[in-house]
């Protein structure tokens, strides 16, 4: 067993933090739902209509380039309504569920990678280069496996897992099927479960330090022409759920958290319900609601639904202080930052922070120095990276390690900016950019 | 602040296309955002940022120079009194000299440099941007207080034209603009930038102060003198002939270039850079590190041929503008080295070059402008060897797979 030690990044300790591992039941939930722009590098094309009853399981859509690649539905009922945007682009396909319960049951003797193709699980994961849902026909060279979340408010993915710890050793018996090089489990110290198959890692460090990119840069680097998987360990246990006994477990337990909840909670619902089955009781008027985290998640409001990874809500104010007088010369010892700038420095203790998602300043040029390198342990630099997307130079893209990032990757860097650009989208660009050159 | 909001709110419309002073619409937009912090929200990626933004950082960068501005005001008036023959003068007299006498080179620089970023950011559609906020104030701290009014409008005018706007703006330019300030004063204008009479006020502020200079005036910088030192030893005096020691340096009572004569003000300033973090250490230490090697290394060979070369290292430090360029040129990170390696080499060849002109280039007593400028035309070079290497490394883990 090795274990890794990260020296860069920042833990962001949020108020409205966990307070108790008890899980409840979240409320009914009307419609379900799945969103496309959860998978991406997959373009929808439906395979079923609007008013057709589907099982849980069935597939709802497959990729147009790659047809084995399906997206199954969370539960059992009927489609109500397949919602287009701009272009007719689908943003999500609802489902009403029947309550009947009924799911496909697949034939776990199968080959793992057509029973993974056929489930739907195979979407859960991620591929590097480009972060996206893995082609089918490339084996990959490794295969990562993260096994907590770093990020901030982020639930314990071990305790999150529970029982079904006891169908992790089975799913990685199913992907080594799938890889000739190895499987690695990425966890933090002391959560560690010692799997035959597997190299079992611990990583120390703060967030990043539970992205799977951050941890294959330091295990072993991804390279031009290489593929490697990863994916995250509640994906590993349901694998080995499925070829264990055949179905899908589209339960998903979800953190609710944030200063915006009247008591951060675990809650026990099924993959695309509505937030509003989260939220219960909770008051989010001129609040941000996102699922995810503070980080990478998505902006979602009440009426939507809950998006992949299906584990987190995070809910905090939109603007805690409206036309904030100067708080450029603030000497508020309120007024967060990471850097040594503001009072709230020379306050002792690490005690939550309150942030609200505005942006607090207009963007600029690249000033400062080092920024981006120090919140990205990765032997890559970051900001030269970041220049040569915006200015799509593709060969320098390649030469400065874009295979082995992540939009989530640089998002930590992307709260700690200086000059308030939009990293993760600029990344975004970068992949699909170099994606549709290569391909 | 309520009336203010509203205040604003009412104005705006003129300001925006359609409007009486739409022409003004930039300035409207840098006032409002300067007044409140934007309520604008994050749409895509992160959803939380940090309280840091340029404001703050380069607001920052000002609070740094506000020790070596305040003592530059007190030195000025210092001087100025020991020349006209009043040394018993009260220091808030001479420091009330000071302000008077630098005034209007700050008032100059700031309406003639935010005057021109104003124009520039009108014609591009462009948010004003915060970059001049720190240059307007280094510009009067770096050129010698005799400088003509209309001389600093035309460097800085120059400056802000030639060595930033047409790169692009605020973080965007090649050379310090400051420095190009100076540069272009230094060598447009020769005969004002150095000698008895570019560094000591000498005339009346506003009124204030008016005398005639004592008989053993002598306005050269210690650096000055040193150029024409004759002999083997060397022999320091300050405004009215008395001896002056490198502690007098390192306090800053002498004359030079109004910022740039008290070490003990700059590492204040240089404290303040470093505990917010705004600076590179890695660049300041090292510009420190190569000065010091440099001029130990030349002070192992003293010539009266050179005479700068007779100084100890620690007279070098304290003596001329180095200190200021360690710390507040030097550590511009714009158009500095940006990787953690390139801060070493950039900072450590600064101070190298900078004594290195000194000591051994007579045309030039202070190298450390020089020395600056034509670094940061290397920083690019320095930054793209030391990423070679990572492009390197990565390509040969490429390699080894095949």
């Amino acid at each position: 067993m090795a274990n890794i030690k990260l020296k860069k990044g920042f833990d962001l300790i949020l108020k409205g933090q966990l307070t108790s591992d008890a899980i409840t039941p979240a409320n009914a939930s009307p419609t379900y739902a799945i969103v496309p722009d959860d998978f991406q590098g997959i373009v929808p094309r439906m395979d079923v209509k609007e008013g057709q009853s589907v099982q849980a399981g069935a597939t709802i859509y497959h990729d147009k380039n790659h047809e084995q690649i399906k997206v199954t539905a969370p539960v059992a009922g009927v489609v109500k309504e397949v919602r287009r945007g701009e272009r007719r682009k689908i943003e999500a396909i609802i489902i009403e569920p029947d309550g009947s319960g009924r799911q496909v049951t697949h034939d776990k003797t199968a080959p793992v990678k057509k029973l993974l193709l056929e489930s739907g699980l195979w979407v859960m994961m991620r591929q590097r280069p480009y972060d996206v849902v893995p082609a089918p026909d490339v084996a990959p060279r490794d295969i990562v496996v993260t096994c907590f979340d770093s990020a901030p408010l982020a639930p314990s993915l071990m305790h999150l897992l529970a029982d079904d710890v006891r169908y992790v050793a089975p799913g990685v018996k199913a992907l080594k099927e799938l890889t000739d090089g190895n499987v690695y489990l990425c966890f933090r110290p002391n959560e560690e479960i010692d799997i035959d198959d597997a190299q079992v890692m611990t990583v120390q460090g703060p967030h990043p330090a539970g992205n799977a990119g951050v941890q294959l840069a330091n295990i072993k680097p991804v390279n031009k022409g290489e593929v490697v998987w990863t994916l995250d360990v509640l994906t590993l246990a349901r694998i080995g759920k499925l070829v264990k006994t055949g179905v899908v477990d589209f339960d998903t337990i979800v953190a609710v958290t944030g200063e915006g909840v009247s008591t951060p909670r675990l809650l026990k619902a099924t993959m695309g319900c509505s937030i509003l089955s989260l939220l219960q009781d909770d008051n989010v008027h001129d609040m941000r609601i996102i699922s995810g985290n503070v980080l990478t998640g998505f902006k979602v409001n009440a009426e939507q639904w809950l998006r992949a990874p299906y584990r987190h809500i995070t809910v905090i104010p939109e603007v805690a202080q409206r036309d904030e007088f100067m708080g450029w010369a603030s000497l508020s010892p309120k007024r967060f930052s990471i850097y040594h700038l503001f009072t709230s420095w020379l306050t002792p203790g690490k005690k939550p922070v309150s942030l609200d998602a505005r942006i607090k300043g207009g963007e600029r040029a690249i000033v400062r120095l080092d920024e981006y390198d120090r919140m990205l342990p990765m032997d890559i630099y970051a900001e030269f990276l970041i220049k040569a997307i915006i200015a799509g130079d593709i060969e320098k893209m390649e030469q400065l390690g874009i295979y082995e990032v992540a939009p989530e990757d640089f998002a930590l860097a992307e709260y700690a900016d200086t000059s308030k650009l939009e990293l993760q989208r600029i990344v975004r660009q970068g992949l699909d950019k170099l994606r549709a050159e290569m391909e | 602040m309520k009336f203010l909001r509203k205040y604003m709110d009412k104005i705006q419309p003129q300001f925006r296309p359609g409007g009486k002073l739409q022409k003004l619409e930039s300035v409207y937009d840098g006032m409002e955002s300067f007044l409140f912090t934007p309520n604008t929200t994050s749409h895509s990626g992160t959803h939380i940022h940090d309280g840091n933004d340029l404001k703050r950082t380069m607001i920052t960068v000002v609070v740094a120079l506000m020790p070596a501005l305040f003592f530059a005001m007190y030195n000025i008036g210092l001087q100025h009194y020991l020349a006209i023959g009043q040394p018993e003068t009260p220091w808030l007299t001479m420091w009330t000299f000071g302000l008077l006498a630098m005034l209007p080179v700050i008032v100059v620089s700031y309406v003639v440099g935010l005057g021109i970023e104003f124009i520039g950011a009108q014609i591009h559609h462009k948010e004003i941007q915060e970059g001049f906020l720190v240059t307007g104030i280094l510009i009067p701290l770096i050129v010698p207080i005799n400088t003509p009014l209309w001389m600093v409008a035309v460097a800085t005018a120059f400056a802000v034209i030639f060595a930033k706007e047409v790169f692009g703006g605020t973080g965007m330019n090649i050379f310090n603009v400051a420095l190009i300030t100076r540069a272009v004063l230094f060598f447009g204008y020769p005969s004002r930038m150095s000698g008895d009479e570019a560094f000591v006020k000498t005339d009346a502020a506003f009124g204030m102060g008016a005398g005639t200079t004592v008989d053993t005036f002598s306005g050269a910088t210690p650096l000055g003198q040193i150029a024409t030192n004759v002999g083997d030893s060397l022999s320091l005096h300050n405004v009215v002939g008395d001896p002056i020691t490198t502690c007098d340096a390192f306090m800053g009572t002498i004359a030079g270039s109004p910022g740039e004569t008290s070490m003990v003000a700059i590492l204040v300033g240089a404290a303040i850079l470093l505990v917010t973090g705004v600076a590179s250490w890695r660049v300041m230490c090292s510009v420190f590190a190569g000065g010091l090697a440099m001029a130990a290394l030349a002070g192992a060979f003293p010539s009266p041929t050179y005479p700068a070369s007779m100084l100890s290292p620690w007279a070098q430090l304290c003596y001329g503008g180095f200190a200021f360029a360690a710390v507040f040129m030097a550590t511009d990170p714009v158009t500095g080295a940006r990787t953690r390696v390139g801060q070493y080499i950039y900072g450590f060849l600064i101070g190298v070059f900078a004594i290195l002109i000194r000591i051994y280039n007579g045309g030039y007593p202070e190298g450390a402008m020089l020395a600056v400028l034509l670094m940061n035309a290397f920083a690019p070079l320095i930054d793209h060897c030391v990423v070679s290497f990572n492009i390197k490394r990565r390509m040969q883990r490429a390699g080894n797979k095949k």
